[in-house]
């Protein structure tokens, strides 16, 4: 009789077990990395006039200028998001991560400049200036915000429920500081850096719509299959229009 | 029971409630087609017709973004705030106050309508949850005091400049989240602020921001401790002491009597006691093009003469010290908002002033037209242009309507000074000159017709394209006539002379008494 209790029990916890874990989180091994390679003329990013804001200016050795377009040394494009739009199996959930991603404000510009979070994930605003900053985020999905950050140390941490790519933010006392932020309900994305390449990790075995975001030259698709391992190679090339 | 029985009393349960809901959305839109879509359009976007000539925008109802909330920044408004703005309207916007025009039903309607332009108000995580404001605590000179300090220590001045003025230095670069231009708002007219104009709005405002513009919350500053609760406070008491109330339109300038010489710079001590008359301006929509989005409001008038010549000082607020080339991108989306002509090529032009009289000063209620004159019966004006680095010039002339301007040589004098988004100008001139058929000859006693025009450059104004008033009077002192001094004198010798012979008389009289 206690055995056959200690069953149902144990039965008990385990269907709820299941039930907790679904819809369940697929997790794969298959990755798909890349080159964003950029050809054509280099556009010259306008410099930024920061005299006004003494604090920032002297932050900087040489001056600062718009991120619009960052063209690597190597000729690669940085700031491209890269994620995956379509094509993960049905029913799959992703946790948000219980790390924020830090968008800090130093130098009167936005560290990072492009990046991506999950849906509900804490994005940690940080002012690291010794001023004022407002922070405004201007989505179509979600509802936008606006938040001040009078003075250096502040943190404030905000998230999104809906996907939306992209999400640009804006500093309206500093018209030039802007930066995007994508948000999605996985968390297969990534952003070209400095050396120009992506790779997004954990993917299952399946037939995907990879998307190349970028601020001025818009989006890219490619379609891409991966097996249950291993690694697929993908590059996007982006031109002035 | 039957379930056929209990279906239909569940459907006369449940159906008039939902019946009623599709009524008030019939008459909501009803209402809004007929009385709301010429401003913020058939589908809500703020894009009617009549849109285009407006500055701000009317409000694009589609992101459900309302600048004037008891919400955090960006939560939906809740109901109560959406009819606040509906029953009292919107200061300093084209928004009227409806509530003596439609009544409470249709107004509940139309909120009702307006909601569903927007997903976010049919989604039910989307919940407005007012924030609790709490009261103000005691203000008084203290208070204003710390408020002035958090306003300089948090960057408040950065847009809204130094006295409060909306000249911040990051001012030319505002606009709203549809792209249109936007100014830091003149905290020292409080009359035109959109949310209410008490230490309680201002508070409000800044704990909620001011959804779809630059203006952001200081909620999350408070939970960062980055300020208290009362010292924000003390910054809303502060902006709201900023601000006198709205003044009163009066007709008739009086010029006082002044001995000796007139005061000839704006920033003369003598003007602090001089009657300041305040006259308001509106876009000049006659002629085209036409203007809707003047940047210059109105204008006080202060004014003295001594009996030789006269001194008229017009002080003005004005985001800018024109020309300035900060302000360019500002003109190019103040000109495509308002004209939809990416062609109208966009400058630097100068700030500028108009003093406008009749060239005679007319016996009856004649006056020209006050649009500048015309051709037939022409106009005597002053005016007043700013230069970069220089200190500008005035130069009087003759008008015939907008398009001409004669200017003579020299007949006025100005001096100017702009200090923190003001402009003063100081015009003087003799009260008789030696072209009596061209320049107005001043006398005393007489109203004389008198009218403003004023341009901001860094706001795209320039010929036509610009601010103006209505004729007013302008009235000078008689000079004290002698009589008046002298009255008195004679006044008191004789009542001393008569008391004296009634003493006289009184003391001879006791004296006779004495003797019998």
């Amino acid at each position: 009789m206690r055995r056959l209790v200690l069953a149902i029990g144990l039965g008990a916890a385990l269907v709820g077990l299941v039930a907790a874990r679904s819809p369940r989180e697929v997790q794969g091994g298959a990755t798909v990395t890349g080159k964003i390679k950029f050809t054509g003329a280099k556009p010259v990013n306008p410099k930024i006039d920061m005299s006004e804001e003494a604090a920032c200016a002297k932050k900087y050795t040489t001056a600062p200028t718009a991120e619009t377009v960052v063209v690597n040394a190597n000729g690669t494009l940085a700031n491209v998001f890269v994620y995956v739009k379509s094509g993960l199996p049905a029913g799959g959930s992703y946790p948000a991560p219980a790390t924020p991603v830090v968008l800090d404000q130093d130098g009167c510009r936005y560290h990072p400049h492009v990046f991506g979070v999950q849906v509900g994930q804490n994005i940690e605003i940080r002012n690291s200036d010794p001023l004022l900053h407002n922070i405004k985020a201007k989505p179509k999905a979600n509802r936008p915000f606006n938040i001040s950050q009078p003075s250096a140390g502040m943190k404030t941490p905000r998230a999104f429920p809906a996907a939306e790519v992209m999400v640009p933010l804006e500093c309206n006392v500093h018209g030039w500081m802007n930066a995007f932020v994508g948000v999605l309900p996985h968390p297969f994305f990534s952003v070209s850096g400095t050396d120009g390449t992506f790779t997004i990790k954990g993917l299952p075995a399946g037939t995907y719509t990879i998307e190349a975001w970028h601020e001025k030259y818009g989006t890219q698709t490619a379609t891409v299959t991966v097996p249950a391992t291993g690694s697929k190679t993908q590059d996007f090339t982006f031109a002035p229009k | 029971m039957s379930s056929r029985l209990l279906a239909g009393a569940l459907v006369l349960l449940v159906a008039p409630p939902a019946l009623a809901a599709q009524d008030a959305n019939d008459r909501g839109k009803t209402v809004y087609v007929k009385w709301c879509s010429q401003c913020h359009g058939e589908d809500g976007a703020g894009d009617g017709p009549a849109a285009h000539s407006m500055l701000p925008r009317p409000r694009d109802f589609t992101a459900a973004l309302y600048q004037v909330r008891s919400t955090p920044s960006g939560q939906l408004p809740t109901d109560d705030d959406i009819m606040h703005a509906i029953d009292e309207g919107l200061p300093g916007t084209a928004m009227p106050g409806w509530k003596d025009r439609l009544s409470a039903s249709d107004r509940r309607a139309v909120m009702g309508y307006l909601k569903t332009f927007s997903a976010f108000f049919a989604d039910s995580t989307q919940r407005p949850q007012p924030i609790a404001f709490g009261s103000a605590p005691g203000g008084g000179a203290d208070a204003i005091r710390t408020g002035k300090q958090f306003y300089d220590s948090i960057g408040c001045f950065k847009c809204h400049g130094a006295a409060g003025r909306g000249d911040g230095k990051s001012a030319p670069t505002l606009k709203d989240d549809n792209g249109f231009p936007m100014f830091a708002a003149d905290l020292s007219m409080g009359w035109q602020f959109n949310g209410g104009s008490s230490a309680n709005d201002i508070y409000h405002r800044l704990r909620t921001g001011l959804d779809g513009t630059p203006m952001p919350s200081f909620s999350d500053a408070l939970d960062a401790k980055m300020l208290t609760d009362q010292e924000l406070w003390h910054l809303a008491q502060y902006v709201a002491s900023l601000s006198p109330a709205k003044p009163e339109v009066r007709d008739v300038i009086r010029a006082g009597r002044h001995e000796g010489a007139l005061p000839a710079t704006p920033e003369d001590s003598a003007w602090k006691s001089v009657e300041s008359y305040f006259f308001p301006l509106a876009g000049q929509i006659i002629r085209k093009p036409r203007w809707f989005a003047p940047a210059v409001t109105g204008v006080w008038v202060q004014a003295l003469h001594n009996g030789d010549t006269i001194a008229v000082r017009v002080t003005w607020h004005d985001r800018s010290q024109s020309p300035d080339t900060a302000w360019l991108a500002h003109v190019a989306r103040v000109y495509r908002s308002l004209t939809q002509d990416d062609t109208i090529p966009v400058g630097t032009w100068p700030d500028q002033i108009a003093v406008q009289f009749p060239r005679r000063i007319p016996d009856g209620m004649e006056r020209p037209y006050f649009l500048m004159g015309s051709a037939q019966e022409p106009v005597y004006q002053w005016r007043w242009t700013s230069a970069r680095g220089g200190p500008g010039t005035a130069v009087a002339g003759t008008a015939r309507g907008i398009e001409r301007f004669d200017a003579m040589n020299g007949g006025v004098a100005g001096q100017a000074r702009y200090d923190s988004g003001e402009w003063s100008v100081v015009f003087k001139r003799a009260l008789a000159t030696a072209d009596s058929s061209n320049e107005l000859q001043f006398r005393t006693g007489r109203a004389i017709p008198v009218a403003f025009f004023a341009w901001d450059g860094s706001n795209g104004e320039h010929d036509g394209r610009m601010a103006v008033s209505a004729w007013y009077f302008l009235a000078l002192d008689e000079p004290t006539p002698l009589r008046v001094y002298i009255s008195p004198v004679i006044a008191a010798a004789l009542t001393l002379a008569l008391g004296m012979l009634w003493i006289r008389r009184a003391q001879r009289g006791a004296g006779s008494s004495r003797r019998t």
